[in-house]
């Protein structure tokens, strides 16, 4: 495996201070390694999204991180922790080195500036030194990257049709050749066959320009076919994490399996749909032990006591980790 | 261009309202107050003054509902809004030819600067949650809440009087000629300091909180999460993303409220015996000449509907989605 | 007398893909008493009741009568005459509390009225659409775009000397346009969701779903309207009885304005004669403004500007709370090396 471009250490967000807090991301580890695809799924409420905006510290209002390290390897320097950043330091940071495609296509663009004006905005604020005319080409260019003609560069948003947007947020978003691509849900709000359509562009443009990219969504099904590992997220930690294809073939986690059963696989044989009975847990007053065991058509003793450590579940399964007591770790590590 | 043309549709639409309500509602009254004034005057007023009079307020009974309104429509076509009987015998367009100057001149900048101001200090309040100007607007509040004209006798009794730099009445030192001179300009400024800085005060702080309002529902859209991501500059998210889009419905709200505004300030021309029509609306109402009422009533809303199709205009050129594109 | 609308209607909550997670549609019960609990809305109820009390008691605990005249002319505020006297010897301080029922009821019946007329008008455009709507947003446009104040003191000026229900009730007519305005796009908006369009599907009734579906749902917007309409027609009843147009022969605070104006209470010094009058309609007006503003807050958490704000970040400064640098909490329990990493930040 090639080296980390992002390691997640501990990462704790929470909305609200003291004891109104709600955890919503709690001790989660996850490394993204140079030019891999990985995906994070889990369902609504699961915390991959306060992940994603988390780790680029850009939650709003009451999201506050309440503990844990970003650590970012640049290609070339030493690595750097993004939450120790100054807001200047991270702003230089933010797009040079990870930029993001957002959920709405629709509210990701500025209604009232151009095409251009957003895609030359950011050019400028991090190469202050480029020339007018320098910018303009790199737009032009950036548009050709994801298939839209360079005359649409002085349109509006709202003279683009929802696809298009999307595209417009891919160039925007590989404008400063970043090392890190977060999407998060990149295509929900498209049709299907512009999303495969958007999806097969950036697995081209990702061979080319070999960048990471952390990818979110609550469809498993589209993270099987696109990444190469997926971490599966559950009342704000992970719970699973495994090389894309053995997820699909084997998952761990029963909570893995309720996800795999719940969406109809794209290819390969049919297999029978089942969801997962009852509801996400409410963040504000979480199940003891497994956050999972409600649910769970497995639990047994000791899931509602004890919280399962993430962890290899043995010799037979290479690279991946589970936090499940059918499954308990190899060797449980000291904390 | 659709866009324009509709909105210019509604305001001819608006204006024909406003005059057709202006000829109805000396009608739907009863009694004849108007021919009370021509007798009173009997003599005096020329037969040609009369017959306009009798058009606009509807004394010929015999004649048809529709006859008086074409023949209204008329009148008002030649500019003959009839005779002023408080500045008896000047015709009323005269009148209002006379103040409408110093009622744009104070109203109409004072709106727009304290629009502006307003806004300006919005956006701050809006972006920066928490400022001192977070901790300006309960007072700001209490401010709105005071009726300008009152604002206008507390100015006054502070700060106007004997010894003072601010005059306490009228629109330039007596006995000058308006004219754009050294000795003329001056004095109408000094007399309009106080009169402008009360509706100032009072009006800026409804720019002030809508604007702040806007610039916090603003902020948790997403493009504005999309330019913090980008890593521009804290000034550039806050201008040209976030205010830049909050300023589109202050303005709209600018356009509805020039009404409610306008109003509101010309009441401040009659605390100050500010020479504009706020002040001569005052006059008509304890003088009852109705012909200079209604003259100056059709005269603001007019200068209203045209002051909102400028505002229409400015939100035409600051939201692209109002552009018809081809 | 700025009345700002334009808060209203662009917080329609829900909007904004980020909203946090909100409280449970099971809770209405519990966040009626949260508005109450909002410190703003709560104040200006207090304010407002008192007013109320003054309006209902005022004319008995009056210590004088207010067309009394006296021997004390033109008194400063004494222990026997609280607010000071005119020019005749009356009592200021009772021309006050006699003043405040006509203000009060002059404001409610302007509001019902106004607010009868808007949701009339406003629901049933939104709701119906069609050529009703275009008439209806016709109508409140025009009425919105002409000046309501000129308006009013024209109609009110040609009828002599109107009484305090006449000079409401024109107020009332003149000035729904807003409301009606605010209402239609809010109605627009909640035709189309889904419960709206389930109940429309199972064929109940239009008057049933706008009764029941719509209207509940207006509550905020309805109250706001209200409270607006209740201080404009307050302030266009002082305005009218200010310049002398409205009954001079009953008592309300523009009527001791007037009084003062034309008798140069300033030139003369006699400050009291003014100010309580002033005091009285700047406090009610921001009494009603206030719970305005509770009403805004309450229906878009998102505008409360109380709560903590700053906080102590991991550097060991305090930082604000802001959009678009999410504060890293000094770390309690995390790994103590972290800081270590930071040495690439150069």
């Amino acid at each position: 495996m090639s080296e980390p471009v992002l390691q997640i250490r501990k990462l704790r967000v929470d909305y609200g201070l003291g004891d109104e807090a709600v955890h919503a991301v709690r001790d989660v580890d996850l490394t993204l390694h140079r030019g891999e695809v990985l995906g994070l799924a889990g369902e609504s409420g699961s915390g991959k999204s306060t992940l994603a905006y988390g780790l680029t510290r850009l939650l709003p209002p009451p999201g506050v991180i309440s503990g844990g390290q970003v650590i970012y390897h640049p290609l070339d320097g030493p690595p750097v922790d993004v939450l120790a950043l100054t807001p200047a330091r991270l702003r230089q940071f933010r797009w040079a080195e990870t930029s993001i495609v957002f959920q709405g296509a629709m509210n990701s663009l500025n209604p009232v500036h151009r095409i251009s004006t957003q895609l030359l905005d950011v050019i400028k604020a991090h190469e202050p030194r480029s020339t007018a005319t320098g910018r303009r080409a790199r737009a032009r260019e950036l548009l050709r990257l994801v298939g839209i003609t360079a005359d649409r560069l002085d349109s509006y948003p709202h003279q683009l049709s929802g696809g298009m947007r999307q595209r417009v947020m891919i160039a925007m978003a590989l404008a400063l050749e970043p090392q890190v691509v977060i999407m998060d849900e990149p295509t929900t709000a498209l049709d299907v066959v512009m999303q495969r359509q958007i999806l097969g562009q950036l697995a081209e443009l990702r061979q080319r320009l070999g960048f990471a990219v952390l990818f979110i969504t609550h469809d498993l099904s589209l993270l099987v076919e696109f990444s190469d590992r997926i971490a599966i997220m559950y009342g704000g930690r992970i719970v699973e994490e495994a090389p894309a294809a053995e997820l699909y073939r084997r998952a761990l986690h029963p909570y893995t399996g309720g996800l795999l059963h719940s969406f109809p696989a794209l290819r390969g044989p049919r297999r029978e749909l089942a969801g997962i009975p009852g509801s996400p847990p409410d963040l504000r007053a979480m199940p003891s032990g497994c956050a999972f065991h409600p649910r769970c058509p497995k639990a047994f003793g000791p899931c509602d006591k004890d919280l399962p450590p993430l962890g290899p579940p043995g010799a037979d399964h290479p690279g991946r980790a589970v936090a499940c007591w059918l499954h308990p770790a190899a060797e449980p590590v000291p904390r | 261009m659709r866009f324009l043309l509709q909105r210019i549709a509604f305001y001819l639409f608006t204006a024909w309202a406003a005059i057709t309500l202006n000829f109805f509602i000396p009608r739907m009254i009863p009694g004849d107050p108007v021919q009370s004034l021509i007798s009173r005057n009997q003599g005096r007023i020329s037969a040609d003054a009369i017959q306009s009079l009798r058009v606009l307020f509807g004394l010929d009974k015999n004649q048809s509902l529709w006859t008086q309104y074409v023949d209204y429509w008329k009148q008002l076509f030649h500019g003959d809004l009839g005779l002023s009987f408080t500045f008896f015998p000047t015709p009323v367009s005269t009148v209002i030819g006379d103040s409408l100057p110093w009622t744009v001149g104070l109203v109409g900048i004072t709106t727009v600067v304290s629009f502006f101001l307003g806004t300006a200090l919005g956006v701050g309040a809006g972006w920066r949650r928490g400022s001192w100007i977070d901790a300006l607007l309960p007072a700001t509040t209490f401010l709105s809440s005071i009726p300008y004209f009152w604002l206008g006798l507390v100015a006054i009794a502070l700060f106007a009087g004997p010894g003072s730099v601010f005059p306490s009445s009228g629109g330039y030192e007596p006995g000058l000629v308006p004219a754009f001179d050294q000795y003329f300009i001056p004095s109408a400024i000094q007399h309009s300091i106080l009169p402008a800085a009360t509706i100032l005060v009072s009006s800026m702080s409804g720019w002030l909180l809508s604007m702040r309002n806007m610039m916090v529902t603003v902020a948790s859209e997403d493009y504005i999460t999309v330019a913090h991501a980008k890593g521009l500059s804290e000034r550039r998210v806050a201008l040209s993303y976030a205010a830049r889009n909050a300023l589109l419905p202050n303005v709209s709200g600018f356009a509805l409220s020039l009404g409610f505004i306008v109003g509101g300030t010309l009441l401040v021309e009659i605390v100050f015996s500010y020479p504009g029509l706020g002040f001569q609306l005052f006059q008509a109402v304890g003088a009852k000449d109705y012909p200079l009422l209604q003259g100056i009533f059709l005269i603001i809303t007019i200068s209203v509907l045209v002051a909102n199709l400028l505002a229409d205009v400015a939100y035409l050129l600051l939201d692209p989605r109002t552009r018809k594109s081809g | 007398m700025t009345i700002s609308p334009s808060t209203i209607e662009q917080v329609i909550p829900g909007q904004g893909a980020m909203a946090q997670p909100s409280a449970a549609p099971g809770r209405a019960k519990r966040r009626r008493f949260r508005f109450m609990a909002n410190a703003k809305a709560a104040t200006g109820l207090a304010i407002l009741a008192s007013y109320g009390l003054f309006a209902i008691i005022g004319p008995w605990v009056a210590p004088y009568d207010p067309d009394a005249r006296s021997n004390d002319v033109l008194q400063a505020p004494s222990a026997r005459h609280w607010f000071g006297t005119t020019h005749l010897g009356q009592d200021i301080f009772s021309q006050i509390l006699v003043g405040t029922r006509s203000v009060v009821v002059v404001g409610l019946i302007a509001g019902v009225l106004a607010t009868t007329l808007s949701i009339l008008i406003g629901v049933t455009s939104g709701y119906l659409g069609g050529m009703a709507d275009e008439a209806g947003s016709a109508l409140s446009n025009v009425f919105l775009v002409i000046p309501a104040l000129p308006l009013i003191i024209i109609v009110t000026s040609i009828v002599e000397q109107a009484s305090d229900t006449l000079v409401a009730l024109i107020i009332g007519c003149t000035s729904w346009a807003w409301g009606a305005r605010v209402l239609r796009a809010q109605t627009l908006s909640l035709r189309r969701r889904d419960y709206v369009e389930a109940a429309r599907a199972t064929g109940e009734r239009t008057w049933r779903i706008i009764l029941f579906e719509i209207l509940p749902n207006l509550t905020a917007i309805i109250a706001s309207g209200f409270v607006g309409t209740v201080i404009f027609a307050v302030m266009s009843e002082i305005t009218l009885a200010f310049i002398g147009i409205s009954s001079v022969s009953s008592w309300n605070w523009g009527t001791i304005l007037f009084w003062a104006q034309g008798q140069q209470a300033l030139a003369q010094g006699a400050w009291w004669w003014f100010v309580p009058a002033g005091l009285a309609i700047a406090l009610l007006g921001t009494a009603l403004a206030l719970i305005n503003f509770g009403i805004d807050e309450f229906v878009s958490p998102r505008l409360r500007s109380g709560g903590r704000t700053r906080i102590r970040t991991a550097d060991g400064r305090t930082a604000r709370m802001r959009v678009g640098f999410t504060p890293v909490l000094a770390p309690a329990a995390a790994v103590p090396q972290a800081r270590t990493e930071e040495a690439g930040d150069e």
